[in-house]
């Protein structure tokens, strides 16, 4: 059965289905990262020091005990994965799929890269034997970003098959195409969104 | 696609130039004003100020809701309303029971 209204938006919502079905969907993130962060409020609420004491030493910001300058590198990593995600899109209302090549792949480059720092960002921690079971911060840390983590391996294998297998659709049929990779954006820029906020609140604060 | 769009999109394009350009300078302000290190509660506004104004650029621009239909927005709203309640209700048990323990 073919889904309707894939490229034409429906009279009565004024969209085309798949957008506002990726809208409902990130509401429902909206209430998942939420719930995690009134976790974090929660838990900051409950003591006197944060982060506190880790392996005896008593800490008093974050910052002392995550890496800022990572991180922030990693915050411009996601928000220019996020210009040139918005750069394909663009590329196709041009109909330059050429271009629309090369802004995905930055894209996919981009999200790999905050990865890889990611990765050295845990095996850090994890090698000095901070894990999750050490401290409520360590625990909200790894919840909040592995989370997050895990939410852009999602989005690089969307894009990734967009990139690849997925772009043929733009001979066949390039306005539903379009709608995709603008629909895909929608999902990688909250992703990015996300980052915005839990980088100062869980690194900074 | 007409002309018209055309030219539409390539003013999109300088748009988005724009905001990333926005987006960069902000991070880098939030980061600095980490090291001034403030008190906690200006500290905890200023950078859920800066945030704030970061995430409603790439909501406007990126996510294309300055120009989104009514469904959307309504939505949005909506979702606006239910995160608020669960983010109100834990932070409130804790106050109903910060006298009694």
């Amino acid at each position: 059965m073919d889904i309707p209204y894939t490229v034409t938006p429906r009279a009565d919502t004024g969209v085309f289905n798949a957008k506002l079905g990726v809208w409902l969907f990130l509401a429902s993130e909206v209430m998942l990262f939420g719930g995690l962060f009134s976790a974090y409020v929660f838990l900051r609420l409950g003591v006197d020091d944060w982060p506190g004491v880790l392996d005896g030493t008593a800490y008093d910001r974050a910052s002392d005990i995550l890496n800022v300058p990572l991180a922030t590198l990693n915050t411009m990593v996601l928000i220019a994965s996020s210009v040139t995600m918005v750069m394909a899109w663009a590329s196709l209302m041009m109909n330059r799929f050429d271009r629309y090549k090369l802004y995905m792949g930055l894209t996919i480059l981009a999200g790999l890269i905050f990865l890889v720092i990611k990765y050295f960002e845990y095996s850090a921690k994890l090698s000095h034997g901070l894990t999750p079971s050490d401290s409520n911060f360590l625990a909200i840390y790894f919840t909040l970003t592995g989370l997050h983590g895990l939410h852009v391996i999602g989005g690089l294998i969307v894009n990734g098959y967009f990139w690849g297998p997925g772009s043929k659709m733009w001979k066949t049929n390039p306005a539903q195409f379009t709608n995709r990779i603008e629909i895909a954006g929608l999902y990688w820029h909250f992703v990015d969104l996300v980052w915005i906020f839990l980088f100062p609140t869980i690194y900074l604060i | 696609m007409s002309d018209a769009a055309h030219a539409d999109i390539k003013k999109h394009v300088r748009v988005y130039i724009t905001v990333f350009a926005a987006l960069a300078v902000l991070t880098v302000v939030t980061v600095a004003v980490a090291y001034l290190h403030l008190a906690f509660v200006p500290a905890l506004i200023l950078a859920l100020m800066i945030a704030s104004v970061k995430g409603a650029l790439v909501a406007a621009y990126f996510m294309h809701l300055v120009s989104e239909k009514k469904v959307i927005y309504w939505i949005l709203i909506l979702t606006v309303v239910f995160f608020a309640v669960m983010f109100i209700i834990f932070p409130a048990a804790h106050a109903d029971q910060a006298g009694s323990m």
